[in-house]
C-alpha cells in the first residue's frame, strides 16, 4: 500500500501511509485507538476506498471497490468481533457461500462439506470438530474457524484485528503456534494488537501509526516495548505506571466464605481503605464471578459481605449501588453503556437518586453535573448530549468511570478496565485508580494482564478453578509465582 | 442540516397530505367540522399509541391492544348494565367507566407479569393474550354487544366547546411526554430499550419498570375503550380487530425503533394523525377502502425507509 490517504468528513484518518507485508512474515500494526489502523486495513479489504494512493499485490496494482473483490484477490480480514453464524456447524461456516455442490442441481453435498472441512483442519494440524456448532466453541476455537475460512478461500494475506483480546493465556499460545505455522507456509499476516508483549514476541516487522501517519517502521528485532510505546504516544513514558501514594487505612471490605451458583466457593479476603487489590487468574477461573456475586448480578448462595463493618445482603445491582458498591463491567458494550443514548444519560443512569431526582429528572442540571465529572475524567466528547456511540473505546470507558465517580461509591470493582483501550487511556485509568485509592476507596482490580496488576496493585489475589489460591503482597512476589499459582494444579 | 430535515420530515409529510386534499376538495376538507371530526375519531387511537410508544421504546411490543380494547369496553358496559339495568344513571356510568379502565389496567398488568416473571418475549405473550382477551370478550355476552344507550358523554360530549375525547387525548399526550422526559420511569424506559443488560447493571429494576410500562399502557387502552364504547353507545366484542397494526404503524411512522431505545410521543402523534388524515383524505377524494389499505401500507414503508436513509446520511 503506497501513499494511502483517506478523509472522513473533517477528519483526516490517514495521510500518505505506506505499508507493506512480505510473504512468509508477520507484520504487526501498532497504534493508539483512532490512530488509523482499522481504516488502513478496511481499505486493504475493500470496505473503504482511499482518496489517494495505490494498493499493489505481488507487484500488480489493484483497485478494490467492494469487500468481495479483496477476498477474491486473496485478502481475508478477521475482525475483533468475529462474524460467524453461531447456530451453524463449523464446516458450514467454513464453506459458507461456497458449499460443495451435490449431485442434483441447487443442492449441496453436506457429506463432502464435512469431509473437506475435516481434511482442511487436519492439513494444518488443527484439532477441531467439523460437526460442532459454533455457539458451543470457545472464543479461541472460533478464531481457528475464522482462520480455516480464510485458508479455504486460499487467501495469501490474512489480517487479524486484536485476535487475542478475549483469549486465555493457553489459547493465545495456541493461536501463536498457528500463526507461526501459517507464516512458514508462506502466508503474509498483518497482526493488529494492543498487547505489545505479543507483538514483540510474534512479529517480524512492526509499523507504528499515530494520527493517521506511519511514524516508525522497522524489523521487530530493532524494537522493544518501551520504544514502541514511545512511538505510539509520541511522548516519553519514563514511568509507565504512575506512582501510588495513597495511605492505606482500616479494613473497608470484608468478604468471608463467599459462594455462588457460578462455580465459586470459599472466597475470603479483605480490602482496606486506600488499598488496590488485584485479582489475577486465567479466563474462566472465577474472577468475574466474584464481582458478579458481590454486586448482586448473580447473588451469593453462601458467605458474608461486609462494608465498613456493616453486613450486607445484596440481591441485585440496585442493592449493591445503594450500599456504596460500584462495578465497572468487563464488557462495556454489552453490560456497560446504552450506546445510542446521550453521554450524560449514561453517566447519571444509576445516580438519579444521588442527584435528588427520584421523582423528577432535571435534564439541564444532569447535563451540567455530567459535564463536571466528565471534565474531571478528561472524557473527550463533542457534548454531553452526544450519543455514547460517538466516543472512542477509551473515552467510553472513562465515561463509565465518571458514572461511578458521581455515585460516590466506597468500594469499587474494576473488571478488565483497560481491555481494548489505547496506551494513553490505559495510563489515565491507572492514575485514576490511584486517585480513587487516595480518596480512601477500597478497590478490587481484575485483570488478565500481569504487568498492570504488578504496576498498580498493593496486593494480588489469585484465582484458580473457582477457588482463591493466593493472597500475595505485590512487593514480595513476582509474575512467575502468580502465573504458577493461577495455572498449575 | 440533515438532522433538521429528518426532524421536520414527518411534519412535512403531514402538511403534504393537507395541501393535496385541500386543493382537491376545498369545500370539504379544511372545515372546522371535518378537522374536529378527524381529531375526535382518532383520539382513542392516539391514546393507545401513547402507551404503545412507551412499550416500543422499552424494546417490547403489544399485539393485544385491539382485543384488550374490546374486553375493557365489554367489562365497562357490563358493569353499567349490572348496576342500573336498562336505565343508566350517572353513578352507574362513572362506576362502569372506572371498571372499564381498570379492566384495561389489569390486562396490561397481566401482560407485564407474564413477560417479566416467565421471561417470555413480549411478542409471544401478547400474541397469546391477543387471542385470549378476544375470546373473553366473545364469551361475556355470547358474541353479542352490550348496548348502553345514554352513555354518550365521552364520545360525543363537549367541554367548553371542545369534544371531550380530544381533551382527554390531549391531556394523556402532555402527561406522557412529561413522564418520558422528566421522570426516572421515562429515563429507564429508554435505557432498558437501548441495552437491557446495561440498565440492569446500572441498578435499574428492569422487571418492575417493564411491568409498570405495560400496566400503564393497559390503563390507556381501557380509557380508549370507554371512549370508543361511548361513541357507538355500545360495547362490541368485535371492536379493535387488527387495531394493533394501525397503532404500531403510527408509532413506527413517528420514528420509534422496534429494536428499542428510540421514539417520542410527538412523533407518535404525528404518525397517528397521518394515518387518520390519509383515511379522511381518501374518503373525501372518493378513493375506495381497498385502495386506502394499499396507500397506508405504502406510506408505512416509505416513512420508515426515508427515516433510515436520512439516519445513514447523518452518520
Amino acid at each position: 500500500m503506497r501513499g494511502i490517504s483517506k478523509r472522513f468528513g473533517p477528519v483526516q484518518a490517514l495521510s500518505d501511509v505506506t505499508f507493506s507485508v512480505r510473504k512468509g512474515t508477520v507484520h504487526a500494526l501498532c497504534g493508539e485507538n483512532g490512530a488509523g489502523k482499522s481504516t488502513l486495513m478496511k481499505i486493504l479489504a475493500g470496505v473503504h476506498q482511499p482518496d489517494a494512493g495505490v494498493i499493489e499485490l505481488n507487484g500488480r496494482e489493484c483497485r478494490f471497490t467492494a469487500p468481495g473483490e479483496a477476498l477474491h484477490a486473496g485478502i481475508s480480514m478477521i475482525y475483533q468481533e468475529l462474524d460467524l453464524a453461531e447456530d451453524l456447524a463449523v464446516a458450514e461456516n467454513i464453506f459458507l457461500g461456497a458449499e460443495p455442490r451435490g449431485a442434483l442441481p441447487f443442492t449441496i453435498s453436506r457429506r463432502a462439506m464435512f469431509t473437506q472441512a475435516s481434511e482442511l483442519a487436519s492439513q494444518y494440524g488443527f484439532s477441531i470438530d467439523a460437526n460442532a456448532t459454533v455457539a458451543e466453541l470457545s472464543t479461541g476455537d472460533c478464531q481457528i474457524v475464522e482462520l480455516l475460512k480464510a485458508l479455504r478461500r486460499k487467501s495469501s494475506i490474512i489480517v487479524m484485528d486484536e485476535p487475542t483480546s478475549s483469549l486465555t493465556e493457553v489459547e493465545t499460545q495456541r493461536l501463536f503456534a498457528v500463526v507461526r505455522q501459517l507464516r512458514e507456509r508462506g502466508l503474509a499476516i498483518v497482526y493488529i494488537s494492543h498487547r505489545l508483549e505479543e507483538v514483540v514476541d510474534l512479529a517480524d516487522d512492526i509499523s507504528i501509526l499515530r494520527d493517521g501517519k506511519v511514524v516508525h517502521s522497522a524489523p521487530a528485532s530493532q524494537l522493544n516495548i518501551a520504544s514502541i510505546v514511545h512511538h505510539m504516544v509520541g511522548r516519553e513514558l519514563n514511568e509507565f505506571f504512575p506512582a501510588k501514594d495513597a495511605a492505606i487505612g482500616d479494613v473497608r471490605v470484608k468478604v468471608k466464605d463467599l459462594a455462588s451458583d457460578e462455580g465459586i466457593s470459599g472466597i475470603s479476603f479483605e480490602i482496606r481503605s486506600g488499598e488496590i487489590v488485584g485479582l489475577a487468574g486465567l479466563m474462566g477461573s472465577g474472577r468475574t464471578e466474584i464481582a458478579r456475586a458481590i454486586f448482586g448480578v448473580q447473588p451469593k448462595t453462601a458467605g458474608e459481605i461486609a462494608l465498613d463493618g456493616k453486613p450486607l445482603n445484596i440481591k441485585s445491582p440496585a442493592d449493591a449501588i445503594g450500599n456504596g458498591i460500584a462495578l465497572l463491567t468487563e464488557d462495556r458494550k454489552r453490560t456497560g453503556l446504552c450506546v445510542n443514548l446521550p453521554c450524560f444519560w449514561n453517566v447519571t443512569l444509576p445516580n438519579l437518586g444521588v442527584l435528588g431526582m427520584n421523582l423528577i429528572v432535571k435534564p439541564s442540571k444532569e447535563a451540567a453535573t455530567a459535564a463536571q465529572v466528565g471534565a474531571q475524567m478528561n472524557v473527550k466528547w463533542a457534548s454531553p448530549q452526544a450519543p455514547a456511540s460517538s466516543l472512542s473505546g477509551g473515552n467510553q470507558q472513562k465515561l463509565l468511570v465518571a458514572r461511578w465517580l458521581l455515585a460516590e461509591s466506597r468500594f469499587m470493582i474494576f473488571d478488565e478496565p483497560t481491555r481494548g483501550i489505547d496506551v494513553g487511556a490505559k495510563r489515565e485509568i491507572y492514575s485514576l485508580l490511584n486517585a480513587l485509592a487516595a480518596k480512601g476507596k477500597a478497590i478490587l482490580f481484575i485483570s488478565s494482564e500481569l504487568p498492570e496488576l504488578f504496576g498498580v496493585a498493593d496486593r494480588i489475589l489469585v484465582m484458580r478453578r473457582g477457588r482463591l489460591v493466593g493472597n500475595l503482597a505485590t512487593k514480595q512476589t513476582n509474575p512467575n509465582e502468580v502465573m504458577h499459582l493461577a495455572a498449575v494444579e | 442540516m440533515s438532522k433538521l430535515i429528518r426532524k421536520l420530515l414527518p411534519f412535512a409529510s403531514l402538511l403534504l397530505i393537507f395541501v393535496v386534499v385541500s386543493i382537491k376538495r376545498p369545500d370539504a376538507f379544511l372545515t372546522a367540522d371535518n378537522l374536529l371530526n378527524v381529531f375526535r375519531r382518532c383520539s382513542p387511537n392516539a391514546i393507545i399509541a401513547v402507551g404503545m410508544t412507551g412499550i416500543i421504546i422499552s424494546g417490547g411490543i403489544d399485539l393485544s391492544v385491539g382485543s384488550m380494547l374490546a374486553f375493557a369496553g365489554m367489562a365497562g358496559a357490563w358493569t353499567m348494565l349490572r348496576m342500573c339495568g336498562d336505565s343508566l344513571t350517572m353513578g352507574g356510568m362513572v362506576v362502569g367507566t372506572t371498571a372499564g379502565v381498570l379492566a384495561g389496567t389489569v390486562s396490561g398488568l397481566l401482560n407485564g407479569l407474564l413477560i417479566t416473571r416467565l421471561k417470555l418475549p413480549p411478542f409471544i405473550v401478547t400474541l397469546g393474550t391477543m387471542s385470549a382477551f378476544r375470546g373473553v370478550s366473545y364469551v361475556m355476552n355470547d358474541g353479542q354487544p352490550y348496548n348502553v344507550p345514554n352513555y354518550n358523554y365521552l364520545g360525543d360530549g363537549r367541554l367548553i366547546g371542545v369534544p371531550v375525547s380530544i381533551v382527554i387525548a390531549a391531556v394523556v399526550v402532555v402527561l406522557a411526554s412529561l413522564v418520558l422526559r422528566y421522570t426516572p420511569l421515562g429515563r429507564y424506559t429508554y435505557a432498558i430499550g437501548s441495552n437491557r443488560d446495561a440498565a440492569f447493571h446500572a441498578g435499574v429494576n428492569v422487571d418492575w419498570n417493564l411491568t409498570i410500562i405495560y400496566t400503564l399502557a393497559g390503563l390507556l387502552v381501557g380509557l380508549a375503550a370507554m371512549i370508543a364504547t361511548s361513541r357507538t353507545v355500545s360495547a362490541q366484542p368485535t371492536a379493535g380487530i387488527s387495531l394493533e397494526l394501525d397503532i404500531i404503524a403510527a408509532v413506527v411512522i413517528g420514528g420509534a425503533s422496534l429494536s428499542g431505545g428510540r421514539g417520542t410521543i410527538l412523533g407518535t402523534i404525528i404518525g397517528t394523525l397521518m394515518i387518520a388524515f390519509l383515511r379522511n383524505g381518501c374518503v373525501l377524494l372518493r378513493i375506495n377502502d381497498h385502495i386506502q389499505l394499499i396507500v397506508i401500507g405504502a406510506i408505512i414503508i416509505i416513512a420508515v425507509a426515508v427515516d433510515q436513509i436520512a439516519r445513514a446520511r447523518a452518520k
